[in-house]
């Protein structure tokens, strides 16, 4: 797997760009006994996490968030990454909800013998599992976007859906949705305003919702404990 | 194709026409599919010919290249919006011929799902396959999918799904089926992204269809099985 930056024990310093993080990942500093291997599109919101409560014994791999587009190969890429990384820590957490596996994300994970954060998705988990449940009912015509995805929405929606080349099609991919909604990790008004611009682009009304790290916290804690 | 602009479908022989058309399909040039079809009705072709040897063969060659990463969602669409403006000249005549009628499907996403463009492409290729199809559209509760059972006495049941949280409604909706003892004279076909062979068959359905190619087919199989039931 073609990983773009080099070996250095400092996160903040490996930590490619978003683009980057879509297309390649990030590859594990080989220090502390935990390594966290995550989807690329939760790098940010990890090293926060780390950052904020010194987890120095946490390491962190990412793997190319832009395996979302094709779920088989998540199931793929984690067991691959597991098989290299397991002799160099002592636990392997993997940082993926199903993301759209089936559930044989969790069945390979179970094989292996390591543990993933519970719940459907990302957006489930940012929200909190039990609250994102209780909502699906009255909020299933809603398209979600999180930090990460509002910064790489032409990368990640726009042009993987062609609308890029053929925006005739857009009513195609989103005319059973009713608004775009915004979960927030962070507060920040450029997100805020590109989230917004999203949402016009698709043709939807839009909703921003703060939720933080939500279940992602406290699966991490618990990890990290 | 660098001098396509000068092709000019109606001085074309039938054989060059049918290949120009799936290239076209291939392509997504609505236009030029809508007038393809006319060129070979005008030629005295029966409907269903144009039908299964231009549009739907046409197609089969996008599905592949489709299920072989050579083509991706976008251009499956456009080949898709080709054909049903293909289809929409065909279908009335269709009707008046009386094309052959391989059975009839009743299909729909399940409760809480909106996601809608692999059923319409199974529901698309099916009526290209002869099927008759009843699309209940999105969003649809256990009670709609009995409902229009007992209404339309389709062959089959399909149903699809893309999330992961919607996919396990299609169990609610085949044992409830078990439970009114309904089961046995529907095949249930399911689909949809996070689904695979083991979840197909752990919910009772009848087969899991990876894309609309693979629904056809095994639609045609089971079809083909139950009228040999019938008949024997």
């Amino acid at each position: 797997m073609a990983l773009s930056a080099e070996v250095t024990a400092d996160p903040a310093l490996r930590l490619p760009s978003d683009a980057g993080l879509t297309e390649e990942g990030m590859q594990p500093g080989l220090a502390g006994r935990v390594l966290l291997l995550a989807c690329g599109a939760l790098a940010h919101e990890i090293l926060a996490l780390k950052k904020a409560n010194g987890w120095s014994h946490l390491d962190l791999q990412c793997l190319p968030a832009k395996l979302h587009l094709y779920p088989d190969q998540i199931v793929t890429a984690v067991e691959a990454a597991v098989l290299e990384r397991r002799a160099d820590y002592d636990q392997i957490f993997v940082v993926y909800a199903d993301c759209g596996t089936g559930g044989l994300l969790l069945k390979k994970c179970k094989e292996l013998g390591v543990e993933m954060v519970e719940g459907p998705h990302c957006y489930s988990f940012f929200e909190g599992n039990a609250v994102f449940a209780e909502k699906a009912e009255e909020e299933f015509t809603a398209f979600y976007l999180t930090d990460f995805l509002v910064r790489q929405f032409d990368a990640f929606v726009w042009k993987p859906m062609g609308l890029d080349r053929h925006p005739e099609l857009r009513d195609m991919f989103f005319g059973n949705y009713t608004k775009l909604v915004y979960q927030a990790q962070i507060n920040d008004p450029a997100l805020d305003a590109k989230a917004e611009a999203c949402a016009a682009r698709l043709g939807l009304a839009y909703e921003r919702r703060f939720t933080g790290y939500g279940d992602l916290a406290t699966t991490l804690t618990r990890v990290a404990e | 194709m660098a001098d396509e602009e000068d092709i000019i479908l109606s001085e074309l022989s039938d054989d060059e026409l049918v290949l120009q058309m799936h290239d076209d399909l291939y392509d997504g040039l609505k236009e030029e599919i809508e007038e393809g079809v006319s060129i070979l009705l005008e030629r005295g072709w029966t409907p269903y010919d144009v039908l299964t040897k231009a549009l739907v063969a046409g197609m089969t060659i996008v599905g592949a290249d489709f299920r072989d990463g050579i083509l991706f969602v976008p251009e499956v669409l456009l080949a898709a919006n080709a054909m049903k403006a293909g289809m929409a000249i065909l279908k009335p005549l269709l009707a008046e011929t009386g094309a052959p009628r391989m059975g009839k499907m009743v299909i729909g996403t399940v409760k809480g799902d909106i996601h809608d463009i692999g059923k319409n492409l199974v529901a698309m290729m099916m009526e290209g396959a002869g099927f008759e199809v009843k699309d209940l559209g999105i969003n649809n509760s256990v009670e709609k999918y009995l409902e229009a059972l007992e209404a339309e006495q389709p062959d089959i049941l399909g149903m699809s799904a893309l999330l992961t949280t919607t996919m396990p409604y299609m169990k609610v909706v085949i044992d409830t089926m078990k439970e009114k003892g309904m089961r046995e004279e529907y095949i249930v076909l399911v689909g949809g992204a996070p689904l695979n062979e083991e979840f197909g068959k752990a919910i009772g359905a009848d087969a899991y269809c990876r894309d609309a190619a693979v629904a056809v087919e095994t639609a045609k199989s089971f079809v083909a099985r139950k009228h040999n039931q019938i008949g024997a």
